[in-house]
Protein backbone atom coordinates (compact mmCIF):
# COMPACT_ATOMS: atom_id res chain seq x y z
CA UNK A 1 0.00 0.00 0.00
CA UNK A 2 0.97 3.57 -0.67
CA UNK A 3 4.11 2.75 -2.63
CA UNK A 4 5.70 5.90 -3.89
CA UNK A 5 4.78 6.91 -7.41
CA UNK A 6 7.06 8.80 -9.75
CA UNK A 7 5.49 12.05 -10.93
CA UNK A 8 6.61 14.13 -13.87
CA UNK A 9 5.25 17.62 -14.24
CA UNK A 10 6.16 21.12 -15.31
CA UNK A 11 6.47 23.72 -12.57
CA UNK A 12 6.90 27.34 -13.62
CA UNK A 13 8.12 26.19 -17.00
CA UNK A 14 10.70 23.73 -15.69
CA UNK A 15 10.27 19.96 -16.03
CA UNK A 16 10.44 18.33 -12.60
CA UNK A 17 10.04 14.88 -11.13
CA UNK A 18 9.11 13.69 -7.67
CA UNK A 19 8.47 10.37 -6.00
CA UNK A 20 5.51 10.69 -3.67
CA UNK A 21 3.05 8.62 -1.72
CA UNK A 22 -0.43 8.81 -3.28
CA UNK A 23 -1.67 10.65 -0.19
CA UNK A 24 0.79 13.50 -0.68
CA UNK A 25 -1.15 16.63 -1.60
CA UNK A 26 0.05 18.75 -4.49
CA UNK A 27 0.70 21.51 -1.95
CA UNK A 28 2.92 19.30 0.19
CA UNK A 29 4.64 17.93 -2.89
CA UNK A 30 5.45 21.47 -4.05
CA UNK A 31 6.70 22.53 -0.63
CA UNK A 32 8.43 19.43 0.72
CA UNK A 33 9.54 17.50 -2.35
CA UNK A 34 10.18 20.29 -4.84
CA UNK A 35 11.23 22.84 -2.17
CA UNK A 36 8.93 25.53 -3.50
CA UNK A 37 7.73 26.95 -0.22
CA UNK A 38 6.04 30.04 -1.65
CA UNK A 39 2.75 28.13 -1.73
CA UNK A 40 1.23 28.35 1.74
CA UNK A 41 -1.06 25.93 3.52
CA UNK A 42 -3.76 27.32 5.76
CA UNK A 43 -6.76 25.14 6.42
CA UNK A 44 -5.91 22.03 4.37
CA UNK A 45 -9.56 21.45 3.57
CA UNK A 46 -10.32 23.84 0.77
CA UNK A 47 -11.78 26.81 2.60
CA UNK A 48 -9.02 29.43 2.87
CA UNK A 49 -7.42 29.37 -0.58
CA UNK A 50 -3.90 30.17 0.69
CA UNK A 51 -2.56 27.21 -1.32
CA UNK A 52 -4.05 28.34 -4.66
CA UNK A 53 -1.82 27.53 -7.65
CA UNK A 54 -2.49 27.36 -11.38
CA UNK A 55 -2.86 23.87 -12.85
CA UNK A 56 -2.97 23.93 -16.65
CA UNK A 57 -3.69 27.64 -16.39
CA UNK A 58 -6.60 27.48 -13.98
CA UNK A 59 -6.55 28.40 -10.29
CA UNK A 60 -7.12 25.40 -8.02
CA UNK A 61 -6.66 24.54 -4.34
CA UNK A 62 -3.42 22.58 -4.16
CA UNK A 63 -4.53 21.09 -0.81
CA UNK A 64 -7.53 19.52 -2.58
CA UNK A 65 -5.44 17.77 -5.18
CA UNK A 66 -3.05 14.86 -4.77
CA UNK A 67 0.38 15.15 -6.31
CA UNK A 68 -0.34 12.02 -8.36
CA UNK A 69 -3.27 13.86 -9.95
CA UNK A 70 -0.83 16.47 -11.24
CA UNK A 71 1.16 13.89 -13.19
CA UNK A 72 1.82 15.44 -16.61
CA UNK A 73 0.28 18.79 -15.65
CA UNK A 74 1.68 22.27 -15.99
CA UNK A 75 1.73 23.94 -12.58
CA UNK A 76 2.48 27.57 -11.83
CA UNK A 77 3.22 28.87 -8.36
CA UNK A 78 3.95 32.27 -6.88
CA UNK A 79 7.67 31.68 -7.51
CA UNK A 80 6.95 31.90 -11.23
CA UNK A 81 5.26 35.30 -11.19
CA UNK A 82 8.21 37.69 -11.07
CA UNK A 83 10.60 37.99 -13.99
CA UNK A 84 13.95 38.08 -12.21
CA UNK A 85 13.93 41.22 -10.12
CA UNK A 86 10.95 42.64 -11.95
CA UNK A 87 7.72 42.07 -10.07
CA UNK A 88 4.62 40.84 -11.87
CA UNK A 89 2.05 43.67 -12.20
CA UNK A 90 -0.09 41.92 -9.59
CA UNK A 91 2.80 41.79 -7.12
CA UNK A 92 3.63 45.43 -7.84
CA UNK A 93 0.00 46.44 -7.32
CA UNK A 94 -0.26 44.52 -4.03
CA UNK A 95 2.95 46.28 -2.89
CA UNK A 96 1.79 49.75 -3.88
CA UNK A 97 -1.76 49.43 -2.57
CA UNK A 98 -1.14 47.71 0.74
CA UNK A 99 -2.73 44.52 -0.55
CA UNK A 100 -0.88 42.52 2.07
CA UNK A 101 0.03 42.83 5.71
CA UNK A 102 1.30 39.57 7.21
CA UNK A 103 1.46 38.10 3.72
CA UNK A 104 0.43 34.55 4.54
CA UNK A 105 -2.58 34.55 2.22
CA UNK A 106 -0.84 36.58 -0.49
CA UNK A 107 0.56 33.77 -2.69
CA UNK A 108 -2.93 32.30 -2.95
CA UNK A 109 -4.53 35.64 -3.78
CA UNK A 110 -1.84 36.40 -6.37
CA UNK A 111 -2.29 33.07 -8.17
CA UNK A 112 -6.08 33.29 -7.95
CA UNK A 113 -6.04 36.75 -9.48
CA UNK A 114 -3.41 35.81 -12.08
CA UNK A 115 -5.54 32.90 -13.30
CA UNK A 116 -8.74 34.93 -13.27
CA UNK A 117 -7.20 37.84 -15.21
CA UNK A 118 -5.76 35.49 -17.80
CA UNK A 119 -9.21 34.01 -18.33
CA UNK A 120 -10.92 37.39 -18.39
CA UNK A 121 -8.73 40.54 -18.55
CA UNK A 122 -11.86 42.74 -18.45
CA UNK A 123 -13.42 41.67 -15.17
CA UNK A 124 -15.91 44.10 -13.69
CA UNK A 125 -15.55 45.11 -10.05
CA UNK A 126 -18.37 42.72 -9.23
CA UNK A 127 -16.63 39.87 -11.00
CA UNK A 128 -13.33 40.64 -9.24
CA UNK A 129 -15.11 40.52 -5.89
CA UNK A 130 -16.86 37.30 -6.83
CA UNK A 131 -13.59 35.61 -7.78
CA UNK A 132 -11.73 36.91 -4.73
CA UNK A 133 -14.52 35.69 -2.42
CA UNK A 134 -12.85 32.30 -2.88
CA UNK A 135 -9.93 33.19 -0.59
CA UNK A 136 -9.62 34.35 3.00
CA UNK A 137 -7.45 37.15 4.37
CA UNK A 138 -7.41 37.62 8.13
CA UNK A 139 -5.52 40.88 8.53
CA UNK A 140 -5.29 43.21 5.55
CA UNK A 141 -8.95 43.21 4.72
CA UNK A 142 -10.26 42.83 1.25
CA UNK A 143 -10.66 46.41 0.02
CA UNK A 144 -7.00 46.87 -0.82
CA UNK A 145 -6.78 43.44 -2.42
CA UNK A 146 -9.71 44.27 -4.69
CA UNK A 147 -8.11 47.62 -5.47
CA UNK A 148 -4.74 46.02 -6.24
CA UNK A 149 -6.26 43.49 -8.60
CA UNK A 150 -8.27 46.17 -10.38
CA UNK A 151 -5.21 48.36 -10.87
CA UNK A 152 -3.05 45.40 -11.93
CA UNK A 153 -5.67 44.52 -14.53
CA UNK A 154 -5.34 48.02 -15.99
CA UNK A 155 -1.56 47.83 -16.04
CA UNK A 156 -1.62 44.41 -17.67
CA UNK A 157 -4.02 45.60 -20.35
CA UNK A 158 -2.16 48.86 -21.00
CA UNK A 159 1.37 47.67 -21.48
CA UNK A 160 3.14 44.63 -22.85
CA UNK A 161 2.68 42.63 -19.70
CA UNK A 162 5.70 40.66 -18.54
CA UNK A 163 5.22 36.95 -18.95
CA UNK A 164 3.91 35.36 -15.81
CA UNK A 165 6.11 32.36 -16.43
CA UNK A 166 9.03 31.57 -18.63
CA UNK A 167 7.32 28.56 -20.15
CA UNK B 1 -4.52 17.10 8.70
CA UNK B 2 -3.13 14.61 6.22
CA UNK B 3 -5.06 11.70 4.67
CA UNK B 4 -4.47 8.12 5.74
CA UNK B 5 -2.47 5.84 3.48
CA UNK B 6 -4.19 4.52 0.38
CA UNK B 7 -3.41 2.86 -2.94
CA UNK B 8 -3.84 4.92 -6.08
CA UNK B 9 -5.24 3.10 -9.12
CA UNK B 10 -5.66 5.02 -12.37
CA UNK B 11 -7.32 2.80 -15.00
CA UNK B 12 -7.58 3.94 -18.61
CA UNK B 13 -10.97 2.41 -19.46
CA UNK B 14 -14.38 2.05 -17.88
CA UNK B 15 -14.07 -1.74 -17.87
CA UNK B 16 -10.73 -1.54 -16.06
CA UNK B 17 -12.17 0.95 -13.59
CA UNK B 18 -15.12 -1.32 -12.77
CA UNK B 19 -12.71 -4.24 -12.33
CA UNK B 20 -10.41 -2.15 -10.13
CA UNK B 21 -13.31 -1.07 -7.94
CA UNK B 22 -14.40 -4.70 -7.56
CA UNK B 23 -10.83 -5.77 -6.80
CA UNK B 24 -10.26 -3.26 -4.01
CA UNK B 25 -12.82 -3.73 -1.23
CA UNK B 26 -13.73 -0.42 0.38
CA UNK B 27 -12.21 1.59 -2.46
CA UNK B 28 -13.75 4.89 -3.50
CA UNK B 29 -13.94 6.55 -6.90
CA UNK B 30 -12.21 9.91 -7.24
CA UNK B 31 -13.00 12.37 -10.03
CA UNK B 32 -12.35 16.01 -9.07
CA UNK B 33 -12.00 15.17 -5.37
CA UNK B 34 -13.31 18.50 -4.12
CA UNK B 35 -15.55 16.85 -1.53
CA UNK B 36 -13.54 13.67 -1.05
CA UNK B 37 -10.20 15.33 -0.27
CA UNK B 38 -11.55 17.46 2.59
CA UNK B 39 -13.20 14.34 4.00
CA UNK B 40 -9.92 12.43 3.68
CA UNK B 41 -7.89 15.30 5.12
CA UNK B 42 -10.20 15.26 8.14
CA UNK B 43 -9.96 11.44 8.11
CA UNK B 44 -13.71 11.29 7.94
CA UNK B 45 -13.03 9.09 4.92
CA UNK B 46 -10.18 6.57 4.95
CA UNK B 47 -10.58 4.50 1.79
CA UNK B 48 -7.86 1.83 1.39
CA UNK B 49 -7.72 2.64 -2.32
CA UNK B 50 -8.83 5.36 -4.71
CA UNK B 51 -9.94 4.52 -8.23
CA UNK B 52 -8.91 7.64 -10.15
CA UNK B 53 -11.09 7.92 -13.28
CA UNK B 54 -9.33 11.01 -14.67
CA UNK B 55 -7.47 9.04 -17.35
CA UNK B 56 -10.62 7.62 -18.93
CA UNK B 57 -11.06 9.69 -22.08
CA UNK B 58 -14.70 8.82 -22.75
CA UNK B 59 -15.74 10.25 -19.38
CA UNK B 60 -14.51 13.71 -20.40
CA UNK B 61 -17.22 14.42 -22.96
CA UNK B 62 -19.92 17.05 -22.60
CA UNK B 63 -22.69 16.57 -25.16
CA UNK B 64 -25.73 18.71 -25.91
CA UNK B 65 -28.47 16.96 -27.88
CA UNK B 66 -31.99 18.15 -28.67
CA UNK B 67 -33.12 16.12 -25.66
CA UNK B 68 -30.53 16.55 -22.95
CA UNK B 69 -27.25 17.93 -21.72
CA UNK B 70 -25.15 14.82 -21.12
CA UNK B 71 -22.30 15.39 -18.68
CA UNK B 72 -19.50 12.80 -18.48
CA UNK B 73 -18.11 11.88 -15.09
CA UNK B 74 -14.84 13.79 -15.62
CA UNK B 75 -16.42 17.03 -16.86
CA UNK B 76 -15.63 19.86 -14.46
CA UNK B 77 -18.24 22.23 -13.08
CA UNK B 78 -16.56 25.20 -14.72
CA UNK B 79 -16.62 23.59 -18.17
CA UNK B 80 -20.38 23.12 -17.98
CA UNK B 81 -20.87 26.60 -16.50
CA UNK B 82 -19.10 28.36 -19.38
CA UNK B 83 -20.37 26.25 -22.29
CA UNK B 84 -22.57 28.38 -24.61
CA UNK B 85 -24.45 25.37 -26.00
CA UNK B 86 -25.31 24.23 -22.48
CA UNK B 87 -26.52 27.72 -21.59
CA UNK B 88 -28.87 27.69 -24.57
CA UNK B 89 -30.18 24.16 -24.00
CA UNK B 90 -30.58 24.23 -20.23
CA UNK B 91 -29.92 27.69 -18.76
CA UNK B 92 -30.66 26.46 -15.24
CA UNK B 93 -27.30 24.66 -15.22
CA UNK B 94 -25.20 27.81 -15.60
CA UNK B 95 -27.47 29.73 -13.21
CA UNK B 96 -27.11 27.09 -10.51
CA UNK B 97 -23.40 26.41 -11.12
CA UNK B 98 -22.58 30.04 -10.35
CA UNK B 99 -23.61 29.18 -6.77
CA UNK B 100 -21.43 26.07 -6.50
CA UNK B 101 -18.54 26.94 -4.16
CA UNK B 102 -15.88 29.14 -5.79
CA UNK B 103 -14.13 29.25 -9.13
CA UNK B 104 -11.04 27.24 -8.03
CA UNK B 105 -13.32 24.51 -6.67
CA UNK B 106 -15.40 24.56 -9.86
CA UNK B 107 -12.20 24.26 -11.90
CA UNK B 108 -11.57 20.84 -10.30
CA UNK B 109 -14.92 19.57 -9.08
CA UNK B 110 -17.17 17.58 -11.39
CA UNK B 111 -20.93 17.70 -11.86
CA UNK B 112 -21.27 13.92 -11.63
CA UNK B 113 -19.05 13.86 -8.55
CA UNK B 114 -21.34 16.36 -6.87
CA UNK B 115 -24.36 14.24 -7.80
CA UNK B 116 -22.74 11.13 -6.31
CA UNK B 117 -21.67 13.02 -3.19
CA UNK B 118 -25.36 13.98 -2.85
CA UNK B 119 -25.15 16.71 -0.28
CA UNK B 120 -28.75 17.63 0.51
CA UNK B 121 -27.92 21.31 0.08
CA UNK B 122 -26.00 21.02 -3.18
CA UNK B 123 -27.22 22.55 -6.43
CA UNK B 124 -26.59 19.77 -8.94
CA UNK B 125 -28.74 17.14 -7.17
CA UNK B 126 -31.55 19.70 -7.01
CA UNK B 127 -31.27 20.34 -10.75
CA UNK B 128 -31.22 16.67 -11.73
CA UNK B 129 -34.40 16.19 -9.72
CA UNK B 130 -36.02 19.37 -11.06
CA UNK B 131 -35.39 18.47 -14.70
CA UNK B 132 -36.41 14.81 -14.30
CA UNK B 133 -32.89 13.82 -15.29
CA UNK B 134 -31.14 10.52 -14.80
CA UNK B 135 -27.78 8.90 -14.10
CA UNK B 136 -26.01 6.18 -16.02
CA UNK B 137 -23.84 3.91 -13.88
CA UNK B 138 -21.68 0.86 -14.68
CA UNK B 139 -21.03 -2.16 -12.48
CA UNK B 140 -19.83 -5.76 -12.81
CA UNK B 141 -23.20 -6.79 -14.29
CA UNK B 142 -23.35 -4.00 -16.87
CA UNK B 143 -24.83 -0.56 -17.16
CA UNK B 144 -28.09 0.77 -15.80
CA UNK B 145 -30.01 4.02 -15.74
CA UNK B 146 -31.26 5.52 -12.49
CA UNK B 147 -33.91 8.26 -12.56
CA UNK B 148 -33.16 11.27 -10.36
CA UNK B 149 -36.23 10.49 -8.26
CA UNK B 150 -34.70 7.11 -7.38
CA UNK B 151 -31.08 8.25 -7.08
CA UNK B 152 -31.04 10.50 -4.02
CA UNK B 153 -31.83 8.51 -0.91
CA UNK B 154 -30.56 10.51 2.03
CA UNK B 155 -27.89 13.01 2.98
CA UNK B 156 -24.70 11.83 1.20
CA UNK B 157 -26.45 8.62 0.14
CA UNK B 158 -27.52 7.52 -3.33
CA UNK B 159 -28.80 4.31 -4.88
CA UNK B 160 -25.51 3.78 -6.72
CA UNK B 161 -24.13 0.49 -5.44
CA UNK B 162 -20.67 0.27 -3.88
CA UNK B 163 -19.35 -1.61 -6.92
CA UNK B 164 -20.78 0.84 -9.46
CA UNK B 165 -19.17 3.87 -11.10
CA UNK B 166 -21.29 6.78 -12.31
CA UNK B 167 -20.54 7.42 -15.99
CA UNK B 168 -22.74 10.35 -16.91
CA UNK B 169 -25.66 12.53 -15.91
CA UNK B 170 -28.48 13.47 -18.28
CA UNK B 171 -30.15 16.83 -17.70
CA UNK B 172 -33.14 17.18 -20.08
CA UNK B 173 -33.17 20.43 -22.02
CA UNK B 174 -35.48 23.24 -20.97
CA UNK B 175 -38.83 22.62 -22.69
CA UNK B 176 -39.53 25.11 -25.46
CA UNK B 177 -41.36 28.16 -24.16
CA UNK B 178 -40.83 27.26 -20.52
CA UNK B 179 -39.91 29.82 -17.90
CA UNK B 180 -37.50 29.07 -15.10
CA UNK B 181 -35.90 30.45 -11.99
CA UNK B 182 -33.19 29.47 -9.54
CA UNK B 183 -32.76 31.15 -6.17
CA UNK B 184 -30.74 30.35 -3.11
CA UNK B 185 -30.04 31.73 0.35
CA UNK B 186 -26.51 31.30 1.71
CA UNK B 187 -24.60 33.07 4.46
CA UNK B 188 -21.68 33.92 2.21
CA UNK B 189 -20.87 33.72 -1.46
CA UNK B 190 -19.96 30.13 -2.29
CA UNK B 191 -21.34 28.54 0.86
CA UNK B 192 -23.71 25.65 0.69
CA UNK B 193 -27.28 26.89 0.43
CA UNK B 194 -29.32 27.15 3.60
CA UNK B 195 -32.22 26.85 1.19
CA UNK B 196 -32.40 26.75 -2.58
CA UNK B 197 -35.19 26.36 -5.10
CA UNK B 198 -35.48 25.76 -8.82
CA UNK B 199 -38.67 26.20 -10.84
CA UNK B 200 -39.71 25.30 -14.38
CA UNK B 201 -43.15 26.38 -15.62
CA UNK B 202 -44.74 25.62 -18.97
CA UNK B 203 -47.86 27.57 -19.88
CA UNK B 204 -50.81 26.71 -22.07
CA UNK B 205 -52.06 29.05 -24.79
CA UNK B 206 -54.51 30.66 -22.35
CA UNK B 207 -51.64 31.56 -20.03
CA UNK B 208 -52.35 29.01 -17.33
CA UNK B 209 -49.58 26.78 -16.06
CA UNK B 210 -49.89 23.34 -17.66
CA UNK B 211 -46.68 21.85 -16.23
CA UNK B 212 -44.92 22.94 -13.07
CA UNK B 213 -41.75 21.51 -11.57
CA UNK B 214 -40.39 22.85 -8.29
CA UNK B 215 -37.40 21.31 -6.51
CA UNK B 216 -35.75 22.40 -3.29
CA UNK B 217 -32.39 21.85 -1.59
CA UNK B 218 -31.24 22.27 1.98
CA UNK B 219 -34.65 21.86 3.57
CA UNK B 220 -34.73 18.07 3.99
CA UNK B 221 -32.32 15.13 4.12
CA UNK B 222 -32.09 15.16 0.33
CA UNK B 223 -33.26 17.35 -2.55
CA UNK B 224 -37.02 17.09 -2.85
CA UNK B 225 -39.78 17.93 -5.30
CA UNK B 226 -42.46 20.19 -3.81
CA UNK B 227 -45.50 18.42 -5.18
CA UNK B 228 -48.03 20.43 -3.20
CA UNK B 229 -46.52 23.70 -4.31
CA UNK B 230 -46.48 22.44 -7.89
CA UNK B 231 -50.16 21.55 -7.60
CA UNK B 232 -50.97 24.97 -6.15
CA UNK B 233 -49.74 26.55 -9.38
CA UNK B 234 -50.93 23.94 -11.86
CA UNK B 235 -53.79 25.16 -14.04
CA UNK B 236 -53.67 28.67 -12.63
CA UNK B 237 -52.36 31.90 -14.02
CA UNK B 238 -49.30 32.86 -12.03
CA UNK B 239 -50.43 35.80 -9.95
CA UNK B 240 -49.53 37.04 -6.49
CA UNK B 241 -52.29 34.97 -4.93
CA UNK B 242 -51.36 31.61 -6.45
CA UNK B 243 -47.66 32.19 -5.93
CA UNK B 244 -48.35 32.96 -2.27
CA UNK B 245 -50.30 29.70 -1.94
CA UNK B 246 -47.41 27.82 -3.53
CA UNK B 247 -44.96 29.52 -1.16
CA UNK B 248 -47.08 28.44 1.82
CA UNK B 249 -47.05 24.86 0.56
CA UNK B 250 -43.29 25.09 0.04
CA UNK B 251 -42.71 26.39 3.58
CA UNK B 252 -44.62 23.40 4.96
CA UNK B 253 -42.10 21.07 3.34
CA UNK B 254 -39.17 22.18 5.53
CA UNK B 255 -38.08 19.24 7.69
CA UNK B 256 -34.40 20.02 8.23
CA UNK B 257 -33.58 20.89 11.83
CA UNK B 258 -31.86 24.13 12.75
CA UNK B 259 -28.09 24.29 12.97
CA UNK B 260 -25.31 26.74 13.67
CA UNK B 261 -26.14 28.69 10.50
CA UNK B 262 -29.88 29.04 10.92
CA UNK B 263 -32.58 28.09 13.38
CA UNK B 264 -35.36 26.03 11.85
CA UNK B 265 -37.97 28.86 11.96
CA UNK B 266 -35.41 31.29 10.54
CA UNK B 267 -34.59 28.89 7.72
CA UNK B 268 -38.28 28.37 7.03
CA UNK B 269 -38.79 32.11 6.81
CA UNK B 270 -35.90 32.62 4.42
CA UNK B 271 -37.05 29.67 2.44
CA UNK B 272 -40.54 31.06 2.11
CA UNK B 273 -39.24 34.45 1.05
CA UNK B 274 -36.91 32.83 -1.44
CA UNK B 275 -39.51 30.50 -2.90
CA UNK B 276 -42.06 33.26 -3.33
CA UNK B 277 -39.73 35.35 -5.44
CA UNK B 278 -39.47 33.44 -8.72
CA UNK B 279 -42.07 34.49 -11.22
CA UNK B 280 -41.56 32.62 -14.47
CA UNK B 281 -42.07 32.66 -17.30
CA UNK B 282 -40.93 35.80 -19.02
CA UNK B 283 -40.57 36.54 -22.68
CA UNK B 284 -37.32 38.39 -23.06
CA UNK B 285 -34.06 38.51 -24.94
CA UNK B 286 -31.95 35.37 -24.78
CA UNK B 287 -29.20 35.53 -22.21
CA UNK B 288 -25.69 36.02 -23.49
CA UNK B 289 -23.86 32.73 -23.07
CA UNK B 290 -21.33 33.71 -20.44
CA UNK B 291 -22.75 36.68 -18.62
CA UNK B 292 -25.87 37.58 -16.67
CA UNK B 293 -27.10 34.06 -16.60
CA UNK B 294 -30.08 34.65 -14.37
CA UNK B 295 -32.26 36.18 -17.01
CA UNK B 296 -35.09 33.86 -18.02
CA UNK B 297 -34.92 32.33 -21.48
CA UNK B 298 -36.91 33.58 -24.44
CA UNK B 299 -40.41 32.31 -24.91
CA UNK B 300 -40.55 29.86 -27.77
CA UNK B 301 -43.49 28.54 -29.71
CA UNK B 302 -42.38 25.11 -30.95
CA UNK B 303 -43.76 22.15 -28.99
CA UNK B 304 -41.21 20.95 -26.50
CA UNK B 305 -39.43 17.63 -26.91
CA UNK B 306 -40.53 15.12 -24.32
CA UNK B 307 -37.66 14.56 -21.91
CA UNK B 308 -36.90 10.96 -21.04
CA UNK B 309 -38.29 9.78 -17.75
CA UNK B 310 -40.67 12.69 -17.34
CA UNK B 311 -43.63 10.43 -16.68
CA UNK B 312 -42.34 9.33 -13.33
CA UNK B 313 -44.35 10.27 -10.30
CA UNK B 314 -42.88 12.85 -7.99
CA UNK B 315 -42.71 12.30 -4.30
CA UNK B 316 -42.72 14.91 -1.67
CA UNK B 317 -40.18 13.79 0.86
CA UNK B 318 -38.14 10.94 2.19
CA UNK B 319 -39.52 8.66 4.87
CA UNK B 320 -36.69 9.28 7.25
CA UNK B 321 -36.68 13.01 7.98
CA UNK B 322 -35.73 14.91 9.98
CA UNK B 323 -32.06 14.47 9.32
CA UNK B 324 -30.04 14.17 12.51
CA UNK B 325 -26.73 14.82 10.76
CA UNK B 326 -27.13 18.16 9.08
CA UNK B 327 -24.03 19.82 10.48
CA UNK B 328 -20.41 19.53 9.41
CA UNK B 329 -18.30 21.59 7.05
CA UNK B 330 -20.65 23.37 4.70
CA UNK B 331 -18.61 25.55 2.45
CA UNK B 332 -16.50 22.85 0.88
CA UNK B 333 -17.37 20.27 -1.67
Amino acid sequence: MSDKIKITLTVNGTAMTAEVEPRRSLADMLRDDLRLTGTHLGCEHGVCGACTVLVDGKPVRSCLMFGVQANGASVRTVEGLADGDRLHPLQQAFWENHGLQCGFCTPGFLMLAAGALEENPDMTDEEIRDVLSSNLCRCTGYQNIVKAVRLAAEVMKAGPAPQATRS
Amino acid sequence: MKPALFDHVAPASIADAVAALAGHPGAMVIAGGQSLLPAMNFRLATPPALIDISRIAELKTLTVTDRAVVVGAMVRHRTVELDPAVARAQPLLAAALAHVAHVPIRNRGTVVGSLCHADASAEMPLLLLLTDGHMVVAGPTGRRTIAAADFFRFHLTTSRAADEIALEAHFPVLPAGAGWAFEEVARRSGDFALASVGVIVERAADGTARKVAIAAGGIASRPIRLTEAENALLGTTLNDETVELAAQAAAAAVTAPGDIHASAPCAASWWRRSSARPSPPHATAPPPPDRDRRRPPPARTAPPPQPPGSDRPTEEDGPDDPDPKEDGPRNIR
